[in-house]
């Protein structure tokens, strides 16, 4: 509620709502089927299709086109909630509402719209997006995926690798160079559909952590890709990823805060389970201090989060704090998921309590969609721009 | 099919309840609230009855402004109408069931359900006294309900089994668990409850019969107790479960 001074740190009616149903929807269908995706790695195509049946595949999207029509005030408390219980499911409820959608969303024309968005915003088809390659990671200029003219079509030849929903998605958003000689500013995105010929699905990763969520290499050999799959104009496609990764950078700082509080949960409730020296865990101040420093700072990391996603909704320029968001949540959930496993000791080192899990998951928060040190080049490029 | 469900706003399940300054009712800082599970059912098996046979359903709710919360959770759900008796003071079930019985005799349904009980005074009087007031048959503690031609099936959940029942239309039916297993609200009718009106009425309610006059916490549970550790301890151990637990 807002009071005389018109800000308000309390959570709305509709996050509220958004949040009890989120966090009904982990403990009871994510919750126990964790460790057996963890293990096999494979797709959790049941429990994503009841998330969408609810409407967290298209939670941002209009609901013309097939979305849920929500802001990303209520995105950001789904996500956290899912994260949680599941980083993995979280992250591939985030990416999938903001990459391959949110690039569409932001640049398509109507007709593209029309065409695709209510098929991934109501999770029917799922969306994936290709930036990244074996050779270019941080520096998206490196790409080697190229896409050359052929009367109206495209013919696409290249790779992109580390695609989150590669191998389960349907609608594919791909950035490409069309001419090399022009480098960043020939970047151009291109929608591609599974199917298409010469477009293969290369090999599936095996990862550290986010084990259920899908990873997989792209491979383009004379992909043909009708003229009208051209997202915008030509030379535009990086101008583009950015914005697009700005959107991704709100569901990772939210899915980092998820991570944390879920590992501060389980941290609280073992310290007071656990008995050494005659007293409960939670009585020794070395404890108390690792619980006091993760919660505090969980609480800076949801703030700058829901700060950044209050900018986005009220269409304001945040490349900067969600950078700054993402980079301190991120780095906060691998110290808070650190601090988690020491507290519960050897236990903290077993499948069986859930911090294991989130220590391995939540490194992917410091590299995915930016590594800390590029949200660091884009902080000091702002701060240095004028 | 004209459906009301009449709903309650009660403390979460897992709020620690703490006792107010009056020692007669709770201290409301920092409680969630939220739809009695019950009643949850409630509204579940009316959108189904919807499902089946046309018509509408509307919730029904007396109490605070507070209790719009738990109208917009069953909006959620999908129901299409909600109306709040709206009413700030101290009610016992017969105050609340007079309040309803007086708006229902207005709205004229097919079926009222309601939860078995509320799980915060646990009275579970409401949907019967509703009934009497409103002269009409009433069904409790239902774990299965089949409505056919006007004739109403049943099952009650009673002491180690169940018990078959028949009644007519218009009557009311108190939700147990087991009758169904309520549905999500989706992310579109979250947002489409914010938007669905809830018709405000001042409410009729009855006159106070039954005063609270002292609330007391349950006693705290004594430690676990060591009979012994080897198997010399079991004679003991049964004889305490016996006499003392009487659980077995």
């Amino acid at each position: 509620m807002a009071d005389a001074t018109g800000m308000s740190f309390n959570l709305t009616e509709s996050q509220k709502a958004v949040q009890e149903l989120a966090r009904k929807f982990a403990e009871e269908e994510m919750r126990p089927h964790v460790l057996k995706y963890d293990e096999s790695q494979e797709f959790p195509h049941d429990i994503v299709k009841k998330a969408a049946d609810l409407g967290f595949m298209g939670m941002t999207w209009p609901e013309e086109l097939g979305g849920a029509g929500l802001s990303e005030m209520e995105a950001i408390v789904i996500i956290e909630e899912i994260a949680k219980v599941d980083p993995s499911i979280a992250l591939t409820v985030a990416s999938h509402n903001s990459l391959c959608t949110g690039h569409i969303m932001k640049f398509a024309n109507d007709e593209q719209k029309k065409r695709y968005v209510p098929d991934l915003a109501s999770g029917r088809t799922l969306g994936a997006w290709g930036l990244t390659e074996p050779g270019s990671g941080s520096d998206s200029g490196g790409m080697k995926t190229i896409a050359v003219r052929d009367g109206k079509d495209w013919i696409l030849n290249g790779s992109k690798t580390f695609i989150t929903q590669g191998s389960v998605g349907g609608t594919y958003v791909i950035m490409a160079m069309t001419d090399r000689s022009k480098g960043k500013g020939s970047i151009s995105a291109f929608i591609l559909e599974k199917g298409m010929k010469g477009f293969t699905i290369g090999k599936k990763e095996n990862k550290l952590g986010m084990r259920c969520s899908d990873t997989a290499t792209l491979i383009f050999d004379n992909v043909r890709v009708p003229g009208e799959n051209l997202i915008g104009e030509v030379g535009q496609g990086f101008k583009q990823a950015l914005t697009v990764l700005d959107g991704g950078r709100i569901g990772i700082a939210a899915l980092s805060v998820g991570i944390a509080q879920g590992a501060l949960d389980a941290s609280v409730k073992y310290a007071k389970e656990r008995h050494q020296f005659g007293k409960a865990l939670a009585e020794f101040q070395g404890i108390q201090w690792k619980l006091a420093d993760m919660a505090t700072e969980i609480n800076a990391a949801r703030l700058l989060t829901q700060r950044a996603a209050w900018m986005a909704t009220n269409g304001m320029d945040y490349t900067l704090a969600v950078s700054q968001a993402k980079l301190f949540a991120s780095e906060a959930a691998v110290r808070a998921t650190n601090e988690a496993v020491q507290v519960h000791g050897g236990y903290g080192f077993i499948k069986e309590f859930p911090v294991e899990k989130l220590y391995r998951d939540v490194k992917l928060m410091t590299i995915g969609e930016g590594t800390s040190e590029v949200q660091k080049m884009v902080i000091a490029r702002q701060l240095l721009a004028s | 099919m004209k459906i009301v469900v009449c709903v309650n706003h009660v403390p979460d399940t897992e709020t620690k309840i703490k006792i107010g300054a009056d020692s007669k009712s709770i201290d409301k800082t920092g409680v969630n609230f939220m739809l009695s599970p019950y009643d949850e059912l409630a509204v579940e098996e009316g959108l189904r009855l919807k499902e089946k046979f046309g018509g509408d359903v509307t919730v029904l709710s007396l109490g605070g402004d507070a209790h719009k919360e738990t109208l917009r959770k069953a909006l959620a759900m999908g129901v299409e109408k909600a109306t709040l008796l709206k009413d700030e003071a101290v009610r016992d079930s017969f105050g609340i069931a007079k309040g309803l019985a007086e708006e229902l005799k207005t709205m004229s349904p097919d079926i009222i359900l309601f939860g078995k009980q509320s799980i915060d005074f646990d009275d579970a009087q409401v949907g019967t006294m509703v009934a009497e007031l409103l002269g009409i048959s009433s069904v409790s503690v239902v774990v299965k309900l089949t409505i056919d031609n006007g004739k109403v099936i049943c099952e009650r959940e009673i002491e180690g089994g169940h018990e078959t029942v028949e009644t007519s239309l218009p009557c009311v039916i108190q939700a147990q668990r087991g009758l169904n297993e309520p549905r999500y609200p989706s992310l579109k009718g979250i947002m489409s409850a914010k938007t669905k009106p809830i018709q405000e009425k001042p409410a009729a309610a009855g006159e106070l019969r039954v005063e609270s006059i002292a609330l007391r916490k349950p006693e705290a549970k004594a430690a676990g107790r060591i009979v012994g550790t080897d198997k010399s301890a079991v004679p003991e151990l049964v004889r305490l479960l016996h006499e003392e637990a009487k659980v077995i």
